[in-house]
């Protein structure tokens, strides 16, 4: 029987099925499931299959390209903008090249259900010069990361899986192959690979660039990449990814015109050459950025009719899905029943009980009292940024993760005053404590508040990398042991937090508040 | 044999369950299935959906068309409301009729219940109350796919078994409670078709 996998499960288990090593990641949504399934599968744990969580993501990278170096095979994964904090060791990678099999798996976010922006994680792929895979569907996801790994070893290079939320969070039957075992350990010795001394990485680079023609080559000989011919050459349709399956939502029956199925890049020159000179018209359905669309467009648009997202024919953001890419061919909507009008939105909100909900009251009241026009929040990455919808409206930024110390920082730099920074725990470990070291050694005037619930709540509740040493972490990058305050944020406590807040706030420099209780609902789990 | 089903609720009711039961039921039948859910930040307390797709033939799409529902099944009033524009000619709402207001602004319940009857095809009723009275208060939401049961071309028994493999590692009892919840949940909707 098949077994009933979210994509994100399926890749999971391909993964443990081709004899990963381990896997490294930090939580993020649409990946976090990825890491979950193998820290909960039996198989896995019997393998001893290291499955941590990692600080961040560029940990989480470079430990997957030791584990490659020493001859394992390793999975990392993360969100699309989990790849930008990635991006050092990444993009280095395909400069190395690998031992091991190394599948980097990037989960973006069209339409922003859970994130800062739509970045398309192909470019990255492009930009790095290795070869992207990009599943239409959950056993696709399932077969491409089970050979993946070989695929990776053969080329001697890290191969770079993009999924979108859709696929991510969704579930379907897959069927799953046999385990395959571990790789013995076996490290590289080749130093002329591994140390990217200036000398050494020209010669590398130079290779990487001569090596593109056979990995264009590997994706026109790709199974998953499909010309399905059709009588009707008006128009011909490149379908990448899951954009593959809204096209044929339409076309149960097989489409009328040409199809060209593409599913791992480099783009293959010649399909989309075969594709051109067959039809008067190309339309382009891609999820995320016109990452294919532009590439065969070029600059001036002259030679070739394209249609997709950058000429209005589908929304230039946005994710895709069966409507909107009906509508690009010319397939109205069946809609029958219209969005009554005594409906409202529902956005989400802070848990009822959650400890946030009480530091922000108290932060509020504070700042509206003490220094009502003055005053600026930068916040971060997590469940607090919630705190920028009513009823608490309290939070100024949210750029990325860690920015709320070092945006505080360099506010208070240009002599804002009260600059107070507003972070949870494993957000200040992934990436607030080196701008905490910044304020310290500048001796900024900020108030950083950890918010400290002993988990990654947003994302369901992973392990905190710093549970237990958020004051010593404090106290050794050098913040003066008297200006770190703890309290547990409950109601019964709110004048106590005041007075703190205002004590800390009156400090002309770089104290930090940790606001100390278990998250809600890590803690209901336990009950 | 196809079934494009939306199920509606606020984050924590339970949508979930209720798409893993149908999915196992269906898997185990060596029927197509795709779902997809709804995981992040809309889970702490916003709207969320899932769209449910079965057939005995492949499934392209992970989402529904607009216009093709078969069946919207709801923990909650307004948030059925919200994928109407899903729903096809000859489809069917299924909803819980008691709100989960958590937010301010949420209507008036009057205007809320008559959209909903404006429909020519739909049942509502107050799955916390039949869990209830059934014996298990957390089982609102298999009551629900009960009453959802009589416009799925899926016996009872096939649906029974799913839950016995969803609920199986939580023990007998609560496998047996919610199994009694799905026919009370499955009775009480034929009343209402009956009528």
């Amino acid at each position: 029987m098949k077994k009933l996998l979210l994509g994100d499960e399926a890749i999971a288990q391909a993964a443990i099925d081709a004899g990963i090593s381990g896997v490294y990641a930090y939580p993020g949504t649409p990946s976090t499931e990825i890491t979950e399934y193998i820290q909960q599968s039996e198989s896995a744990t019997e393998r001893a299959i290291h499955s941590r969580w990692a600080t961040n993501e560029k940990t989480a990278m470079e430990a997957a390209l030791g584990m490659s170096f020493a001859g394992k095979r390793a999975l990392v994964c993360m969100k699309h903008v989990g790849l930008n904090v990635a991006a050092d060791a990444f993009v280095n990678a395909g400069m190395t090249g690998v031992n091991g099999g190394l599948i980097v798996l990037s989960a973006d976010d069209p339409s922003m259900h859970s994130s800062q922006n739509e970045q398309d994680s192909r470019f990255y792929g492009k930009f790095s010069f290795i070869p992207i895979l990009e599943p239409s569907s959950q056993q696709e996801a399932y077969d491409m990361v089970y050979s993946g790994f070989e695929l990776s070893e053969k080329l001697g290079i890290p191969v770079l899986l993009r999924i979108t939320t859709r696929l991510a969070h969704s579930r379907a039957g897959v069927q799953t192959r046999p385990q395959k075992p571990q790789n013995e350990l076996n490290p590289s010795d080749d130093w002329r690979k591994w140390v990217l001394l200036p000398a050494n990485a020209r010669l590398r680079f130079k290779q990487l660039i001569q090596e593109q023609e056979l990995f264009e080559q590997m994706a026109l000989e790709s199974e998953y990449n499909t010309y399905t011919d059709g009588a009707d050459k008006r128009m011909g349709v490149i379908a990448c990814g899951i954009g593959y399956n809204y096209l044929m939502e339409h076309f149960p029956a097989g489409a009328s015109f040409p199809v060209l199925k593409i599913a791992q890049y480099p783009l293959p020159k010649q399909l989309v050459a075969k594709l051109v000179d067959a039809c008067d018209e190309i339309l382009v359905l891609e999820d995320g950025y016109p990452f294919v669309e532009e590439q065969i467009k070029g600059l001036l648009g002259i030679g070739v009719k394209v249609k997709g997202r950058l000429d209005g024919t589908l929304s230039r953001d946005g994710e895709l899905n069966p409507d909107n890419v009906g509508r690009a061919l010319g397939i109205a909507p069946a809609s029958v029943y219209e969005k009554p009008e005594v409906l409202v939105g529902r956005p989400p909100q802070l848990c009822q009980g959650c400890g946030h909900r009480d530091l922000y009251e108290a932060l509020q009241e504070v700042m509206q009292n003490d220094h009502p026009a003055s005053h600026r929040i930068f916040s971060d990455i997590g469940c607090y940024t919630l705190g920028a919808l009513p009823p608490f409206r309290s939070i100024h930024t949210c750029v990325d993760m860690g920015a709320s110390v070092t945006m505080a920082k360099g506010a208070a730099d240009a002599g804002l005053y009260p600059a107070v920074a507003v972070l949870g725990d494993s957000t200040f470990t992934h990436s607030g404590i080196t701008g905490l070291l910044d304020a310290v050694n500048a001796k900024s005037n900020i108030t950083v508040i950890i918010l400290d619930n002993e988990t990654t709540a947003m994302t369901g509740g992973q392990d905190s990398a710093g549970t237990g040493k958020i004051e010593d972490i404090c106290r050794g990058v050098g913040v003066a042991a008297d200006h770190i305050r703890i309290f547990v944020p409950l109601r019964k406590n709110y004048n106590e937090m005041m007075q703190v807040i205002r004590e800390e706030v009156a400090y002309p420099g770089v104290s930090v508040i940790i606001p100390r209780r278990e998250c809600i609902q890590t803690l209901k789990r336990k009950k | 044999m196809k079934a494009d089903i939306i199920l509606a609720g606020v984050g924590g009711q339970g949508i979930l369950s209720i798409a893993a039961v149908i999915g196992e039921a269906a898997l185990a039948n060596n029927l197509y299935i795709k779902q997809a859910e709804v995981h992040g930040m809309s889970q702490r307390g916003g709207d969320v959906q899932s769209n449910l797709r079965v057939s005995d033939a492949p499934i392209s799409s992970d989402l529904i068309p607009l216009g093709k529902a078969d069946l919207i099944i709801s923990l909650e009033p307004m948030e059925a409301l919200r994928y109407l524009p899903y729903l096809s000619e000859n489809g069917w709402l299924v909803t819980n009729s008691e709100p989960f207001i958590n937010i301010s602004n949420y209507p008036e319940m009057e205007s809320v219940l008559a959209e909903i009857n404006r429909l020519p095809r739909k049942i509502i009723l107050n799955v916390d109350e039949i869990a209830k009275a059934s014996g298990s208060v957390r089982s609102a939401n298999m009551v629900l796919l009960g009453a959802s049961l009589p416009f799925l071309d899926m016996p009872v028994e096939q649906i029974e078994a799913g839950i016995s493999r969803i609920f199986g590692r939580k023990g007998d009892a609560v496998v047996l409670a919610n199994q009694v919840a799905l026919r009370a949940g499955k009775q009480a909707s034929e009343e209402l078709i009956q009528k």
